[in-house]
């Protein structure tokens, strides 16, 4: 049985230094949540409120990276 | 990284439920005709699970997300249907593709493996889906030996299934396992930066369950309402194929696999 790259949806809610940003997830959870290398290649931007999927790290919950920016 | 090896003693008892997957999956593999349910693929597992003293690490699974636990002795998914389809009413047709995942714990160990079955008349096209992912496995078995990254295996295997016009999965990964079912290190089927930042170093005795889910379409996936199913997003077919390995010095033993049915052949 696989293991799940567990995603989960979320708002934007603070940008802090380092392209990293606190995420409140669907589930009222927030965690810390960095960038991934493929968003920051292609410069899109990301302000408090929008709308993101999170990938969270399976070691440690609180932390993630933002996958994709909707709209 | 580094990943910690099990005892030869720990291996030789993985091998006694590897040997009880691997002879549930020749069963199911004979059951999968048209007209059988997928619920009666799960009785027949679970009547020969009790027979050997094991019992599946599949149900009551928690759902990673909150959602409902897995209610299934194994898992049976169909043609589009990836990975987690559960059992039930739903009955084979001639042309379908049936993946079954079956996992057990006996005596304190873990194995868990996968294949998928071609019932019939299959399209060509979906009878090379199979044998590219049943390969992908195989060339595993060749590159994982002791002392090669975990990333040039797992990239080889990507370029191999993208070389056949296939996508790679990227949503689900294979893993650790031993006493439990899910144990470190993640085992990715591609390269991707979380992969490097976490790359570990094969060595000998690390037990792994390496599973390779190709789609015949996109890459893309979701779940169905049921909270466990998961299917292609394109509606395009879907291949399985795992086994628990042990990696060694001269590449990885599978063992899930009977001596009749070797990895590859």
């Amino acid at each position: 049985m696989p293991k799940d790259v567990i995603r989960v949806e979320g708002v934007v809610k603070e940008a802090l230094p380092n392209a990293v940003f606190r995420v409140e997830l669907e589930n009222g959870h927030v965690v810390m949540a960095h960038v991934s290398g493929r968003m920051r290649m292609n410069f899109i931007r990301i302000l408090p409120g929008d709308q993101v999927t999170v990938e969270l790290s399976p070691y440690d919950l609180l932390k993630g990276r933002i996958v994709y920016r909707a709209g | 990284m580094t990943i910690r090896p099990k005892t030869p003693e720990a291996i030789e008892k993985m091998r006694v439920a590897g040997r009880t997957v691997a002879e549930i999956l020749g069963r199911l593999r004979q059951m999968a005709r048209p007209g059988v349910t997928t619920a009666d693929m799960e009785a027949e597992a679970v009547r020969l699970m009790r027979e050997r003293g094991a019992r599946s690490l599949f149900i009551r699974q928690p759902h990673p997300r909150g959602g409902p636990a897995y209610p299934g002795q194994i898992c049976v998914s169909v043609n589009e249907e990836l990975v987690h389809g559960i059992p039930g009413p739903r009955r084979i047709v001639d042309g379908d593709i049936v993946t079954v995942d079956v996992g057990v714990e006996q005596d304190g160990w873990c194995g868990d493996a996968a294949r998928t079955f071609a019932v019939g008349d299959v399209a060509p096209r979906v009878r090379d889906l199979l044998r590219t992912t049943e390969e992908a496995l195989a060339l595993v078995c060749r590159e994982a030996r002791a002392g090669v990254l975990w990333s040039a295996v797992a990239g080889q295997q990507e370029a191999f299934v993208r070389r056949a016009g296939f996508s790679v999965v990227t949503d689900y990964v294979g893993h650790g396992i031993g006493r439990k079912m899910w144990e470190d290190p993640k085992v990715p089927n591609y390269v991707s930066r979380e992969l490097l930042r976490d790359d570990f170093l094969l060595v000998e005795g690390a037990t792994l369950a390496v599973e390779p889910m190709v789609n015949l379409g996109k890459r893309q996936v979701r779940e169905m309402p049921d909270g466990w199913t998961v299917v292609t997003a394109d509606g395009l077919p879907s291949a399985h194929f795992e086994d628990t390995l042990v990696i060694r010095r001269d590449g990885a033993e599978p063992l899930t696999r009977l001596p009749e049915e070797p990895l590859g052949a």
